[in-house]
């Protein structure tokens, strides 16, 4: 967390040193407050959309369209939120977008971390090769490959279910290999080389030492994944069909027909 | 290791798999263990779909319908179709501004919010934030509204504060965004940037995983911040920065949710799909048209494949320039 630490300076400085000492620690300072500045300025601009979705939200459909734009909606219609709580039952929506995404992601975090091992330390022939196949699924658009693997799926018997969106990632996604292996590949060897020589295998070394030192890295892999599969939109509207298994993406989207679109509810 | 793998390496035949010295055969089957659960996926659900695709793309087929074997003629229609290369040169354009963007804007706010500011989990957070909605349909509805040239906010702050009669009267008028075909591309760009949260998270991950000593090394041999973040995060961080690169690559080139919702949506530029002047006709989009619109699946397979030869093509170049840039840990043999 602290790349930027300082380790403080002993007491026992020389004298001489300790007004080179004091200006470092002014610098420091200065970094500190110019870092924040930024950090807020940035943000005002990065939150603006943000901001402005939820001021959206407070309007009524008359007062979303008019102009000149009004910052403060003039009568905040909280009830926005409960037409778009109660007209679905959003509960049973949540659910499933929770089983869906947290599924994934405890089956990306084990196969992805597991493959990316193999591919960021382990030496075979044709290794190098057999990467760039991993990467070239990345790069066939997914709208091709979408019909062949519809009717796949339909001849597994498994439509209107989430095994088509969940058993897949137990086999790796191409993605969160390829961004763990070059984490993997950072990672100093010196571990490793000790471990082999008290006698692990590579399976103990994955667990033991690669797993631990790259908590950092699984935990962005985590987040992306969960938070990914909970708004993916197009992979439900294709498998799934009844509306007591949608996600709440696929419910969020009813808005756009029954009410026609309204942008205050999203 | 390598003293013993020397002398068995010559009786290793070039296209055998496992190979003959006993460490080396050791190793080699513990990296197939490692990377069976990828080739069981690739071999059951990934393959067929894919060798299914290809065989498409040299067909005749819409749904309903028995493909009809046609060879190339696919890609010599492809080829002579001016909206198809209009298509290409518009996400080629969005990628040369959005990829390399997107990595200088992600990595400086990752370095930023890596240092000692107060409420660090907070300000990441709230980065992080707007990349969880970004790409999906409702961010493209909202940029619509935000960008729109007469009622949008974006112009309205513009006028507001640089316009003729604004706070600082330069006369700048609000360009007309998604409507303008010079803008589109930009515009696009600007609501990609958005979701730079995703690459902060991975480049922050990263700046975890350098050693601190290297940093306190460096204050003691006098080196600058500056010269520390030139000299030791870029090098120490450039396997992560690969891979934002080649993937933000295939992202931009794949880039398709937005262009369409936008395009055809309730939003600005509204109309066919590409709308204004196929300025937005991104590369992907033209496929989907094709695909499911005009019921011309094998065409739009040969699209996917000309796509995908142009993203390997350029994935291979990253690899390869990167073998000079790119500094790893532990050494290898191979540019990949």
């Amino acid at each position: 967390m602290a790349t930027q630490t300082t380790s403080p300076r002993t007491t026992a400085a020389p004298v001489a040193r300790r007004g080179a000492l004091t200006s470092k620690k002014r610098q420091e300072q200065i970094v500190r407050v110019v870092a924040t500045i930024a950090a807020v300025l940035g943000l005002l601009i990065v939150l603006f959309p943000l901001a402005w979705m939820f001021s959206t939200s407070l309007k009524t459909r008359i007062e979303v369209l008019k102009f000149p734009p009004t910052w403060i909606p003039v009568s905040a219609q909280w009830d926005n939120y409960r037409v778009a709580l109660t007209v679905n039952p959003f509960g049973k929506y949540f659910l499933n977008s929770m089983y869906y995404a947290c599924s994934v992601m405890i089956a990306e975090l084990v196969s992805c971390s597991f493959i990316a091992y193999g591919f960021a330390r382990l030496r075979a022939p044709g290794k190098n090769w057999l990467f760039l196949l991993v990467l070239a699924t990345m790069m066939l658009p997914t709208w091709t490959t979408l019909i062949p693997q519809y009717i796949m799926f339909s001849k597994f018997g498994w439509l209107d279910s989430y095994k088509p969106l969940i058993v897949p990632h137990w086999f790796g996604s191409a993605y969160l290999i390829f961004m763990l292996r070059q984490f993997f590949r950072g990672l100093p060897k010196d571990y490793e080389e000790a471990a082999i020589i008290d006698g692990a295998n590579y399976l103990g070394i994955w667990l033991r030492i690669i797993l631990p030192l790259s908590l950092p890295a699984l935990g962005a892999v985590a987040i992306m994944s969960f938070m990914f599969h909970y708004q993916d939109f197009g992979g439900p509207l294709i498998y799934i069909n009844s509306q007591a298994n949608y996600p709440v993406s696929l419910g969020l989207q009813q808005f756009n027909t029954p009410f026609g679109a309204h942008p205050s509810i999203y | 290791m390598a003293a013993q793998a020397v002398p068995t390496r010559r009786q290793t035949s070039r296209f055998s798999l496992i190979p003959a010295g006993k460490l080396e055969r050791r190793e080699a089957l513990w990296f197939w263990f490692f990377i069976s659960p990828w080739v069981i996926g690739f071999l059951v659900f990934t393959l067929g779909p894919i060798v299914a695709s290809a065989y498409l793309s040299l067909t005749d087929y819409a749904p309903g319908k028995s493909p009809v074997f046609v060879g190339l003629n696919n890609y010599a229609t492809l080829a002579n179709d001016r909206i198809f290369w209009k298509s290409l040169q518009v996400t080629a354009y969005y990628s040369l501004l959005a990829v390399p963007l997107g990595i200088i804007f992600g990595l400086l706010l990752a370095v930023l919010l890596n240092q000692k500011v107060p409420f660090q989990g907070l300000f990441r957070t709230l980065y992080y934030l707007p990349s969880l909605v970004a790409g999906s349909v409702a961010t493209a509805l909202l940029f619509s509204w935000l960008l729109n040239p007469q009622f949008g906010i974006l112009n309205y702050v513009i006028r507001l504060l640089v316009g003729p009669q604004g706070l600082i009267p330069l006369g700048i008028v609000g360009p007309r965004w998604l409507q303008d075909p010079n803008w589109v591309v930009p515009s696009y760009a600007m609501l990609s940037l958005w979701g730079f949260g995703a690459s902060m998270l991975i480049y922050l991950s990263a700046l975890q995983g350098v050693p601190t000593q290297l940093y306190e090394a460096a204050t003691i041999d006098g080196a600058g911040r500056v010269q520390q973040f030139f000299r030791i995060t870029i090098p120490m961080i450039s396997p992560v920065i690969l891979f934002t690169l080649i993937t933000g690559m295939i992202g931009s080139f794949n880039v398709f949710t937005p262009a369409y919702v936008i395009s055809t949506g309730v939003g600005a530029g509204a109309g066919t799909p590409g709308s204004p002047a196929y300025a937005a006709m991104f590369y992907v989009l033209y496929l989907f048209v094709n695909t499911f619109q005009r019921y011309r699946v094998g065409l739009g397979a040969a699209q996917a494949w000309i796509l995908f030869l142009i993203i390997l093509l350029l994935t291979l170049l990253m690899f390869w320039v990167s073998r000079k840039f790119v500094y790893y840990e532990s050494d290898e043999e191979g540019f990949i």
